[in-house]
């Protein structure tokens, strides 16, 4: 603590270097270029305050349970064993598609992040509204954080499938191991810009979030995951809805992820020129992310009240 | 308690630089009485108009602080004190105008700013430090400061959800006025917390001062706001109604919360039951002048009390107390401490004291009327019968008025005349 006598020095200095600060203006932002850059540049300051908050979730989320955080692997490895048992043996899926434990851990694993993200990021501004009501922050923050902490169990969760595709496959390093990373990138972004754009506007009707549980389990039914996708092209032919189909950027990922990791699929037919369909993808998803983020900062305006 | 505040900004060498500036800040809330999307729907368009009510909580404020000023914000409930608080904190945006502000911010709203229940306290410490804008480094350095100022103990490591409130508060205040800031937003959380972690906080508020610190507060102890603030901001329905010297400030905010006062009383009064013996009414003023002007020190007071009875009270005793605004008893007497015994009470009947040559201090007094029988027992009281104010003083405070004169004596010569 300062002695009092040091204190008008204290005082001096305190006042000079205030005067040779220029005065900022809370919040306008107009152009949306321009906003975008602050809004960027303001979470960039932010980036301890993020990684905190990532550990806040993770930490808070198993605090009092016994298993901790043993919870984030037991239940894709339930998914696993379900899908595996019920469809792939009682409904007999298992027996066109080789090394079928892999291949739906694969599609799940994809799938899981896209869904956590998506889920948790929605109710992040709700769930953090302690927060918001009495701080200011960057609040674009809220939903980054969902997006870190579901990116670590989905490595955690990878991490499993490596080992698998290891153990189970033949040839587990090969050059298609390269879809992996331009169908993460899809992943990512189409997920955190479903979820800034559901985050803000579930603060103004709480029904988004239901809304979000139900387009959630329609989607991971509508990707390749406990099916493959030439069973879709058989039935759908080569046409325009086979090209539906194939364009949801989800259904991309997960075949861009089997293509990486279910090595037991060699011979099994993929739609054609997957990375330009990946690449044309993320490019979209990239101008989503950027209405999506200029969308919530218009919204977030208001935050504080309606919470 | 009030040391006499010997800086003041415009003593400060360096000229006190802005740092807020709030210029045409107007903030409208839209309350909707659907929430939900079916609601919603169905109540679109015109319709939905009639389920949105608009107010404005803010309108045209236009305010400027210079740095090492400690403000108060003050006001009754619904005024836009929070609101006010929480624009210039950037936590909500104004509907129209612009706040612009330097230096780093610290604000303290409500209970514990940001703690996450299910974390302990250290964890929260980390988090809460970081989120004002410190480092993790600079938090470790600081974390024994902050812990000790807290009183928090051993209870550092434990969650968060099973502190008391007034745990919770002080470990909130305790990261805030840690974490360096050059303006401090507090909302009424002084109130909460034991008093001798208030006397704490106090007394960090006034270090806070002393190093140039600017603090804005938002306060319903409006001693509170005498003491610390050197100027206070009084909103009435989202405008300001008055700005500047905060003794001046609480005087023209009592007068406000009087208005209110005699307007719900009015509106209520119909529903009186009617005692047997009662108090009609009382005025106050000062001889000479009429009722309301300000009463001067020197003045003799004239209070004209009336009473009545329905039936016949043979000794009876009319007396008077004089309160000041934080309800204090200042001054009372009634005839039986001045040997005077009245005639039986059966019709109205009013007495009148003289008060001669009072010295109040400054601010607003309330006279209270009772009718009491010959066992001391209370017929009828009316609190608050009727009130007068007493002008600002600016060279003393408190309820007595007396002249003070200052001069510097040299200590040796002083011992030496006082043996």
């Amino acid at each position: 603590m300062t002695a009092s006598k040091d204190s008008p020095d204290a005082r001096t200095a305190r006042f000079r270097r205030l005067a040779s600060v220029p005065l900022d203006t809370i919040g306008s932002r107009s152009r949306p270029l321009a906003g975008a850059w602050t809004s960027i540049r303001e979470i960039g300051d932010q980036k301890e305050m993020l990684g905190l908050l990532v550990r806040r979730d993770l930490k808070a989320r198993y605090k009092d349970s016994a298993l901790g955080f043993l919870w984030s692997l037991i239940r894709p490895i339930t998914q696993l064993i379900i899908y595996y048992v019920v469809v792939g043996k009682f409904l007999g899926a298992a027996r066109g598609i080789p090394d079928f434990a892999i291949y739906i851990f694969t599609g799940l694993t994809a799938y899981t992040l896209f869904s956590e993200i998506v889920a948790s990021s929605t109710a992040s501004i709700i769930g953090n509204a302690g927060l918001i009501k009495k701080i200011y922050l960057p609040r674009e923050i809220f939903p980054l954080a969902s997006v870190g902490s579901a990116s670590f169990n989905f490595l955690i969760q990878l991490a499993i499938l490596v080992v698998a595709a290891v153990v189970v496959g033949s040839q587990p390093l090969s050059l298609d191991l390269l879809y992996f990373f331009p169908s993460v990138m899809v992943l990512l972004v189409y997920a955190t810009a479903l979820g800034l754009l559901m985050s803000a506007l579930n603060v103004y009707l709480r029904d988004v979030q239901y809304l979000i549980e139900v387009a959630l389990m329609v989607l991971m039914w509508a990707s390749p995951i406990v099916y493959t996708w030439s069973m879709v092209r058989d039935i759908l032919g080569n046409g325009i809805l086979l090209n539906i189909y194939t364009s949801n950027p989800i259904t991309l990922s997960v075949l861009g992820f089997q293509q990486a990791f279910w090595t037991a699929g060699e011979g099994t037919p993929f739609p054609d020129n997957l990375l330009l369909r990946l690449a044309v993808t993320l490019v979209v998803g990239v101008v989503l992310l950027f209405v999506s983020q200029r969308v919530f900062s218009r919204l977030q305006g208001n935050f504080a009240q309606e919470l | 308690m009030n040391s006499p505040l010997l800086e003041t900004s415009s003593d400060a060498p360096t000229p006190a630089p802005v740092v807020i500036s709030a210029k045409d800040v107007s903030k409208r809330f839209v309350v909707r009485k659907d929430n939900a999307l079916k609601e919603r729907l169905v109540t679109m368009g015109k319709l939905g108009r009639q389920h949105r009510q608009e107010f404005w909580a803010l309108r045209d404020i236009d305010i400027t602080i210079e740095a090492g000023t400690t403000v108060g914000l003050i006001g009754h409930n619904g005024s836009g004190k929070s609101t006010l608080l929480k624009v210039i904190g950037g936590i909500i945006q104004p509907t129209t105008g612009t706040v612009s502000r330097r230096g780093r911010m610290a604000a303290l709203l409500e209970l514990g700013a940001g703690f996450h229940p299910d974390l302990t306290g250290r964890e929260n410490v980390f988090l809460n430090a970081s989120i004002l804008g410190l480092t993790r480094k600079e938090t470790e350095d600081r974390f024994d400061d902050i812990l000790s100022f807290s009183g928090i103990g051993d209870f550092i490591d434990t969650q968060v959800k099973f502190y008391s409130s007034g745990m919770y508060v002080r470990l909130a205040f305790s990261v805030a006025v840690h974490t360096e800031p050059d303006v401090l937003l507090v909302d009424e959380v002084l109130a909460v917390g034991d008093e001798a972690f208030q006397r704490k906080c106090l007394d960090k508020i006034r270090s806070f001062q002393e190093e140039g610190r600017t603090i804005i507060l938002v306060s319903h102890s409006l001693g509170q706001v005498t003491e610390l603030c050197d100027r206070a901001i009084l909103l009435n329905r989202g405008e300001i109604e008055f700005d500047g010297n905060a003794h001046q400030a609480v005087t023209a905010f009592r007068n406000i919360l009087e208005e209110r006062r005699v307007e719900e009383a009015a509106a209520a009064s119909p529903d009186v039951v009617v005692h047997e013996g009662h108090v009609l009414g009382a005025t106050v003023h000062a001889v000479g002048k009429a009722i309301g002007d300000p009463v001067l020190p020197g003045d003799d007071l004239r209070i004209v009390m009336t009473f009545d009875h329905d039936d016949k009270l043979n000794d009876w005793i009319g007396a008077l107390q004089i309160d000041n605004a934080s309800g204090q008893v200042v001054y009372g007497t009634k005839n039986s401490l001045m040997d005077v015994r009245l005639p039986p009470l059966s019709g109205p009947v009013s007495l009148e004291y003289i008060i001669h040559n009072v010295t109040f201090g400054s601010g607003k007094y309330f006279v209270n009327a009772s009718l009491l029988d010959s066992a001391l027992r209370h017929v009828h009281d009316m609190p608050q019968a009727c009130t007068f104010n007493v002008p600002f003083y600016p060279l003393a405070t408190g309820t007595v008025h007396a002249e003070p004169t200052l001069r510097v004596l040299d200590a040796a010569a002083h011992q030496a005349s006082a043996v």
